[in-house]
């Protein structure tokens, strides 16, 4: 199977979709001539055309419910948000037209819309351009969550999403984009609402998505050398949540630490954490913990960066913490 | 197709009758507010009928609006049943959007009627949305997008107006300029007085229009259709109209921010009376037309109530349908 980048998983999956359907456009600011803030749609606009591969004004309201609009009436809109922490412009027709609208019209009006762009931090981007959104988004019905961890997942999710009726938010990582992995050629879908188990283990379940899957595999890699297996849970899509093979992974294990590169307050791992209390507590030998980004806006110094984000020291002493081990 | 300039005798008294149909159910909404029959905010548009009338009567069947939460009426003047619009306001089963919208959110896919929006502004972008889709597939509808003046002062409407200017989309944004975003001026809301000014950032065809005279606002729109739907031009028009209810039902007609003299004074340009005037002195209706007319429109209301106090509540099993196309439960995927 070909190796490729994140970003180039993202881009086929994108070309696909758009010579499949031509009720599939691409429309966000420097997507066209510019090539993609960070090329994930390099050459569409050679390919497809000023037509269905539109460069916006900064606008992120304005062409947020352009799209949200012409899905109303059959297209099939990818709207790519810089990044994700633009978003908040365009937050009233997230939540208030695409999330509401087929309820509000009582069935009427499906909105088959593919919001993506990359979130997290990077490198020394500081407060306004480091975050991580996901729980916003999840906490709304009517959206689907989508926060792919590999190439193979970026490209067969996307697909979905594409292909999906209803307002997918698609979250990709932005130190993602230039990471390799294993992807077919040609069309694969991995369904919306289907979780991965990314490494088998016995001792620890460690649910993680989107950037931290790498941080709790190195984490893993590091305990597996002191002899404690981990089973790491990739969810791939955060609403709708596949909870068993999570509820079946701590059953099988008794502890669960979670990881989750935003904020701890109302995040999404007190969502898992409360789901795995519900569904096995009987099962818990420990109360499941969570490893997530400091509670502060994002620092720009290097070692303050490093402190305030997820590190795999902190997921080997949670996993340590679950099993009692000082 | 563009409509012929001169109407003919019946298509002006269709035109009365819509007028009359949109007050009369207008009318009987404040009834059945008093009666709790309607929850919610219910905002009424009597006194603003002729914008909504005329405005629509220059389009085709297929073509698009999208509107404020002050939508009844151009519900019913794009062609929804009033039943199903007056059991959407009673919450019921059998409403055009299952109960699930209310007064505020009316939608009708079968009548190009896209809401129905309560975010004032919000669906400025969305109808440049549907114009950017109808364009994209070269399919001939235009959209009109009714919006109050307040809402020029948001983001959204200057966001979608550079976009319908700069990519040349088929919209007519209509301002149902009443003077008054609920309770403050448009004096002591807008640092320009003209509305229709506001198109001269965007280089975009602008006209100002009595919005109390229904043919009036029929002309000015009728030339914007045309121009969308020959040429893919935007127009921003500006219907100056007033509202002779509150804001919405919890607000009384008049008392802290407009008086009694200015909304009796503004009553004298009732466009329903105002059209019958005109039409009467041309000989194209008389009084016992009228009040045939009156009857007609009473009749439709009144079955629009009995059918919606008749129909039944949505079922509970309808709490967690349309939240997502498939059938889904609560947040996960596990759950029934």
């Amino acid at each position: 199977m070909p190796l490729i980048t994140y970003r180039d998983a993202l881009n086929q999956a994108l070309r696909e979709e758009m010579q499949r359907d031509p009720k599939v456009f691409l429309m966000g600011e420097e997507v066209g001539v510019y090539q993609g803030a960070y090329k994930v749609s390099r050459g569409l606009l050679q390919e497809f055309g000023d037509r269905r591969v539109i460069d916006t004004p900064i606008t992120e309201e304005g062409f947020t419910g352009v799209g949200v609009g012409a899905a109303m009436v059959g297209l099939r809109p990818v709207i790519e948000m810089m990044t994700w922490n633009f978003s908040m412009l365009a937050m009233d027709q997230i939540i208030n037209s695409a999330a509401k609208m087929l309820y509000m019209s009582g069935g009427q009006f499906r909105i088959p819309i593919v919001l993506r762009g990359p979130g997290g931090a990077a490198h020394q981007l500081a407060a306004q351009h480091s975050q991580s959104l996901e729980s916003w988004f999840a906490h709304v019905p009517g959206l689907k969550v989508v926060a792919p961890s590999t190439p193979y997942d970026a490209k067969g999710l996307l697909k979905a999403a594409i292909r999906d009726d209803d307002p997918v938010i698609f979250c990709e990582g932005e130190t993602l984009y230039g990471s390799k992995g294993e992807v077919p050629d040609g069309d694969y879908v991995v369904p919306i609402g289907v979780a991965d188990v990314k490494r088998e283990g016995t001792d620890v379940t460690i649910v993680a998505w989107s950037k931290m899957v790498s941080v709790a595999v190195k984490a893993a890699d590091t305990l597996a050398a002191e002899g404690i297996s981990c089973e790491i849970i990739d969810p791939r899509t955060l609403r709708p949540l596949d909870e068993a093979p999570i509820i079946a992974s701590v059953q099988k294990t008794n502890r669960c630490v979670v990881v989750e590169e935003g904020w701890e307050y109302s995040g999404i791992g007190a969502q898992l954490a409360y789901l795995i209390h519900r569904d096995a507590f009987s099962d818990l030998d420990a109360p499941v913990t969570r490893v997530t980004g400091a509670d502060v806006p994002m620092p720009y110094a290097k070692n303050l960066e490093h402190l305030a984000t997820p590190s795999a020291a902190r997921v080997v002493e949670a996993v340590k913490q679950v099993l009692y081990i000082d | 197709m563009d409509r012929p300039a001169t109407l003919s005798k019946e298509a002006h008294v269709e035109l009365l009758r819509k007028l009359l149909l949109g007050r009369r159910f207008e009318e009987r909404c404040a009834e059945m507010y008093a009666l709790q029959k309607i929850g919610g905010f219910c905002h009424l548009a009597i006194g603003q009928e002729a914008v909504s009338v005329g405005a629509m009567s220059t389009l085709e069947p297929d073509d698009y609006i999208f509107c404020s939460y002050r939508d009844h009426v151009h519900a019913i003047v794009k062609g929804s049943d009033p039943g199903r619009v007056m059991a959407e306001l009673f919450g019921r089963d059998t409403g055009l959007s299952h109960g699930k919208g209310g007064s505020m959110h009316l939608f009708d896919a079968d009548h190009g009627i896209l809401g129905g929006h309560a975010i004032v502004g919000a669906h400025i972008p969305l109808a440049t949305g549907v114009a950017f889709a109808t364009k994209y597939e070269s399919r001939p509808q235009v959209v009109l997008c009714f919006f109050g003046e307040a809402a020029v002062n948001i983001g959204a409407f200057h966001e979608s107006l550079n976009m319908a200017a700069l990519w040349k989309l088929p919209c007519v944004y209509i301002v149902e300029n009443n003077r008054y975003g609920m309770g403050t001026s448009i004096e002591r809301a807008s640092a320009i007085y003209d509305v229709a000014q506001r198109a001269c950032a965007y280089d975009m065809a602008s006209e100002t229009v009595d919005g109390m005279d229904v043919l009036a606002v029929r002309e000015s729109v009728g030339r914007a259709v045309a121009l969308a739907r020959r040429e893919s031009k935007p127009t921003l028009i500006e219907a100056r109209c007033y509202r002779f209810m509150g804001h919405s039902m919890s607000d009384p007609v008049h008392g802290h921010y407009r008086t009694k003299e200015e909304v009796e004074e503004q009553k004298l340009k009732d466009p329903v009376r105002r059209y019958f005037q005109q039409l009467s002195s041309q000989g194209i209706i008389d009084q016992a037309g009228l009040e045939q007319l009156n009857a007609e429109v009473r009749t439709i209301v009144d079955a629009a109530v009995e059918f919606a106090d008749a129909s039944p509540e949505p079922p509970a099993s309808a709490l967690y349908e349309d939240v997502y196309s498939e059938p889904y439960g609560p947040y996960t995927r596990s759950q029934p």
